[in-house]
């Protein structure tokens, strides 16, 4: 399968007041054509702040993007979406890259129709009239399964439900068909019916739109039925990526464990308690120059406390950024 | 829709029933409302009479329900220095207030609302300070003082303006000025921190996410939102406009209402106070239902009673 | 901002910190601001010329001298620094009166906020704390008297209680009672949303801990820069009463009757109504400074609208 995105060492600052906060310290990781992404992590793990950096959504000032490579394979053909100028990369965002973000009642504008919302990136985009985005957007509402479109098209978003709103978002985010979506824990507010019924929803569209999807996520087990491939994050740094099934099955680096520790399984016998992972995450004030998860890690050793891993092979397409080998009891050569 | 402005009506008119109470309660607080309103010089048997005639030494409920009765017809009673009936006079005095607190908000808008957006959309940069600190400057210079000074430099020393009256349209731009400044700040102020809060909103970065043009997100989406509390603070202001203009009104022999209160305090006038009390208070409130219509023209949340 | 990590909130009322590190944070939170330090600044000048009255003052307030009468300041022709602000109809000292100015000014200020914030500090907690009924008819009072033509009751009772010191404040201070109950009672129901507070109930709490331990930390911070923007409305207005005519006693020196009485004598000897003008002007301007930088400090959800 040929590559959609190729993300290449990318790290980005944010200058504050305190200090300057290292948000994303050297992420690398890739996306096939039509591949389902998970980007898994604690908040301030960076992931969310990386997926805004390739599309120059972060605010800046404070925030920078200090290097890095993001190589989109789009429409244009092939580009690095960080040399792209503010217009080029304009064309590029709702256009062939759709965002779907968390909390649909403050990601949409409260004072305007449902409609206009989704027609302005239609018109934006695909240079059509008023008229014809409109029936473009019916179709769309229709689409992600939103009944009544004609009034629905009138409405106001705080007329709407959680998921229901979810759904307008998710529209505005297809409107375009794109090559591929960002989803920015887009499950997070709904309760967990309105939840399953999104994730089904994604999955329809995805077969319909053969797209590309980054789900990022602070909940394995939302995507542990919908990804083809997880990345797991921990202080800006990814720390394993996997196929789903792999990583469920035999996660290589402790912090994966410590995750899927702390999922609740609904085949776990009543007795085992949801394990939690101690310590706090590190302060993202003071810069990288070991491991990030060393603190809370039980098996951290004097390696570990004097480089930074970088991501080591261990399996096919199996990578963990870990000097210890769990399953050996022992710390990884080289 | 209807039933929001029902409601705001069914308020103003309690609101208006409540200020006859506090105009009733007050006149009343110092125990005798008859010495308060004659002169200090006075015969205890003036005094004595004027009480009889003003019905003072009736019981307290026959007496306000007496100023209710006469209220809802428009009748406040006779001013004691014109001895013609109080509320005609207030009421001829309108068209100068509102002329000038509209000229003196016209300015304020026209200048504050470009330079706060400006602010807002390029805050820490030097003409956002300068704004800031000008903003912060003007409501902190008490415009009784800066009045007083206008009226030396381009009245007295340079002939620019008349120092009083009404008489040409260069009486207004004194006076509208000076009512006008402090209100220019507060919007310079608002709007500017409107903008910087919608335009942190999550609703925003959805549409930069759009890839939409900072031109169409600016007038579409951010601008749209700051217009909601800009309407309510115009309108708030419009109304302390119409209280704070006694001062400007009394420096500049402005022959509105604020004067009129200011001369009648000085006459110890209280059925002409009273009366000029109410109908402000009616005028400010008529203003607020205004208000309150504009918001629901702007936001539909309130347009389909959320 | 999407990840937490952007914004690693120290917090001033944070109460895992130490006092010296408060200190030190509000110190270079006070630097970053420029406009809080003139802020600061202005006040405390004011501050201290009404505590030191007597000792800065180079007159008796009060002391007439025809002879030296309207004497202009000590820049100008005829001027001289025996009375640096010049001297007034009667020949008293303005640099003087100025001085003891400022004792009136903040006791208004500071007393009416005292019995302003005191009323609404309760009359707000009850309203947020009961809810229902009794919040929407407490607020519903509050949101009527703050729809008035505010300055023109002022003025309205001034006119009727007469001029004396404790009249301004009281009815300044009962005047102002709404803003603050309308402020402690949004914090109220934004803490009990947060439910933080349920949870210190049933994890066994008492009142006392419940009042003083969590819910006035949390209103402190809005309470007082409320107060210092309130404070500046006070002296400001209790100088337009004096300027009317309807605020402390004539023979009291203090701005707004300064102000009244220059304006007399405005086109021969201006200086008798400049002083006093700048005089609040710069208290005003300090107070507001300082407010806004309270604001910013106390406040940390309007921190993240800094850069």
């Amino acid at each position: 399968m040929p590559m959609i995105l190729e993300v290449k060492n990318l790290i980005t600052k944010f200058y504050t007041l305190d200090g300057v906060v290292n948000a994303v310290n050297g992420v690398s990781f890739d996306l096939e054509e039509g591949e389902l992404l998970a980007i898994v992590g604690e908040s301030g793990s960076g992931k969310s702040v990386t997926m805004m950096s390739l599309l120059g959504l972060i605010p800046s000032p404070p925030g920078k993007v200090e290097s890095g490579e993001a190589l989109f394979s789009g429409l244009d053909g092939q580009q690095d979406l960080l040399k792209l100028s503010p217009q080029e990369l304009r064309n590029v965002r709702g256009g062939q890259i759709g965002f779907v973000f968390q909390d649909p009642i403050s990601t949409l504008n409260p004072i305007m129709t449902i409609g206009e919302q989704i027609s302005e990136t239609l018109t934006r985009h695909k240079g059509m009239t008023r008229e014809e985005a409109r029936g473009q957007a019916l179709q769309l509402l229709a689409q992600v399964g939103i009944p009544d479109p004609e009034l629905r098209y009138k409405s106001y978003p705080f007329q709407f439900s959680g998921g229901m709103r979810q759904r307008v978002v998710i529209a505005i985010a297809i409107a375009c068909t794109p090559q591929m979506i960002i989803a920015d824990e887009q499950t997070t507010a709904l309760d967990v019916t309105v939840q399953a019924q999104i994730v089904e929803l994604f999955k329809r569209l995805r077969e319909l739109l053969n797209v590309a999807v980054i789900w990022i996520t602070h909940d394995l087990g939302v995507v542990a039925g919908i990804a083809d491939r997880v990345l797991v994050m921990y202080g800006g740094r990814p720390a394993e990526i996997a196929l789903v099934d792999d990583l469920y099955e035999r996660p290589q680096h402790p912090y994966t464990v410590g995750l899927l520790g702390a999922l609740p399984r609904l085949d776990a016998e009543e007795s085992k308690r949801l394990v939690s992972i101690k310590g706090t995450p590190p302060d993202s004030l003071i810069p990288l120059q070991h491991c990030p998860f060393a603190w809370r890690c039980q098996f951290a050793f004097e390696r570990c406390w004097e480089e930074i891993p970088p991501l080591i092979a261990v399996g096919d397409q199996h990578q963990t950024a870990c000097f210890y080998d769990m399953e050996k009891g022992e710390a990884r050569d080289g | 829709m209807q039933r929001y402005f029902l409601s705001k009506l069914g308020q103003s008119i309690l609101l208006l029933f409540g200020v006859l109470l506090l105009v009733f309660v007050m006149v009343r607080v110092t125990g005798d409302p008859a010495s308060l309103m004659m002169s200090r010089q006075a015969s205890p048997e003036d005094i004595a009479a004027f009480r009889e005639r003003m019905g003072f030494n009736d019981p307290v409920l026959v007496q306000f329900s007496r100023l209710i009765s006469r209220a809802i017809v428009g009748d406040f009673g006779a001013s004691l220095h014109f001895t013609t009936p109080a509320m005609p006079l207030v009421v001829q005095r309108l068209p100068a207030t509102l002329e000038l607190a509209l000229a003196g908000l016209l300015m304020a808008v026209i200048v504050g609302i470009p330079l706060g957006l400006v602010g807002g959309f390029n805050p820490g940069s030097l003409i956002d300070s300068v704004g800031r600190f000008l903003a912060l400057l003007v409501q902190s210079i008490p415009n009784f003082w800066l009045a007083l000074l206008l009226i030396l430099y381009f009245a007295v020393q340079l002939g620019w303006f008349p120092s009083f009256g009404r008489d040409e349209w260069k009486s207004v731009v004194m006076p509208a000025f000076v009512l006008g400044l402090p209100v220019m700040g507060q919007i310079v102020r608002l709007t500017r921190s409107a903008v910087l809060e919608i335009r942190g909103e999550d609703f925003i970065r959805t549409a930069h996410a759009k890839g939409l043009e900072p031109k169409t997100i600016y007038t579409k989406h951010v601008l749209r939102n700051v217009a909601i509390p800009l309407v309510s603070v115009i309108g708030v202001q419009f109304g302390y406009m119409l209280g704070g203009s006694i001062y400007i009104e009394t420096i500049f022999s402005w022959p509105g209402m604020g004067q009129l209160l200011e001369q009648a305090i000085g006459w110890r006038d209280f059925p002409l106070v009273q009366a000029l009390a109410v109908f402000t208070s009616l005028v400010v409130l008529g203003l607020n239902l205004l208000t309150d219509m504009a918001y629901a023209v702007i936001d539909p949340r309130i347009r389909y009673g959320r | 901002m999407a990840d937490n990590a952007i914004t690693p909130a120290d917090s001033l009322l944070d109460v895992k910190q130490s006092f010296s590190d408060r200190l030190a944070y509000l110190g270079r939170f006070l630097w970053r601001d420029k406009g809080g330090v003139l802020g600061m600044i202005l006040f405390l000048a004011v501050v201290g010329a009404a505590v030191f009255a007597p000792v800065i003052a180079p007159y008796d307030p009060l002391a007439q001298n025809l002879r030296d009468n309207k004497m202009p300041p000590a820049w100008q022709e005829e001027g001289n620094w025996e009375h640096p602000f010049g001297t007034d109809n009667l020949g008293r000292d303005s640099f003087s009166r100025i001085i003891y100015g400022a004792r009136v000014s903040l006791t208004v200020g500071f007393f009416g906020v005292l019995i302003a914030g005191s009323l609404g500090l309760v009359i707000g907690a009850i309203a947020g704390y009961a809810g229902g009924r009794v919040d929407a008819a407490i607020m519903s009072v509050i949101n009527l008297i703050l729809s008035l033509p505010y300055l023109l009751f002022v003025v309205f009772i001034a006119a009727i209680l007469g001029r004396s010191l404790l009249n301004v404040i009281l009815i300044f201070g009962i005047t102002d009672a709404p803003v603050f109950a309308r402020v402690t009672r949004g914090e109220v129901l934004r803490m009990r949303e947060s439910g933080y507070v349920e949870s210190a109930i049933s994890a066994g709490a008492r009142w006392p801990r419940i009042i003083f331990g969590h819910i006035m930390p949390n209103l402190i911070g809005p309470l007082i820069t409320l107060a210092t923007f309130e404070m500046s409305a006070m002296i400001f207005y209790e100088a337009g009463l004096g300027f009317l005519g309807l605020s402390v006693p004539p023979t009291t020196p203090s701005w707004g009757n300064m102000l009244a009485a220059g304006r007399k004598y405005l086109t021969s000897s201006p200086w008798i109504a400049a002083f006093p003008g700048l005089a609040i002007m710069f208290t005003s301007l300090g107070m507001n400074l300082l407010g806004d930088w309270l604001r910013d400090v106390l406040d940390p959800r309007l921190r993240r609208s800094r850069k």
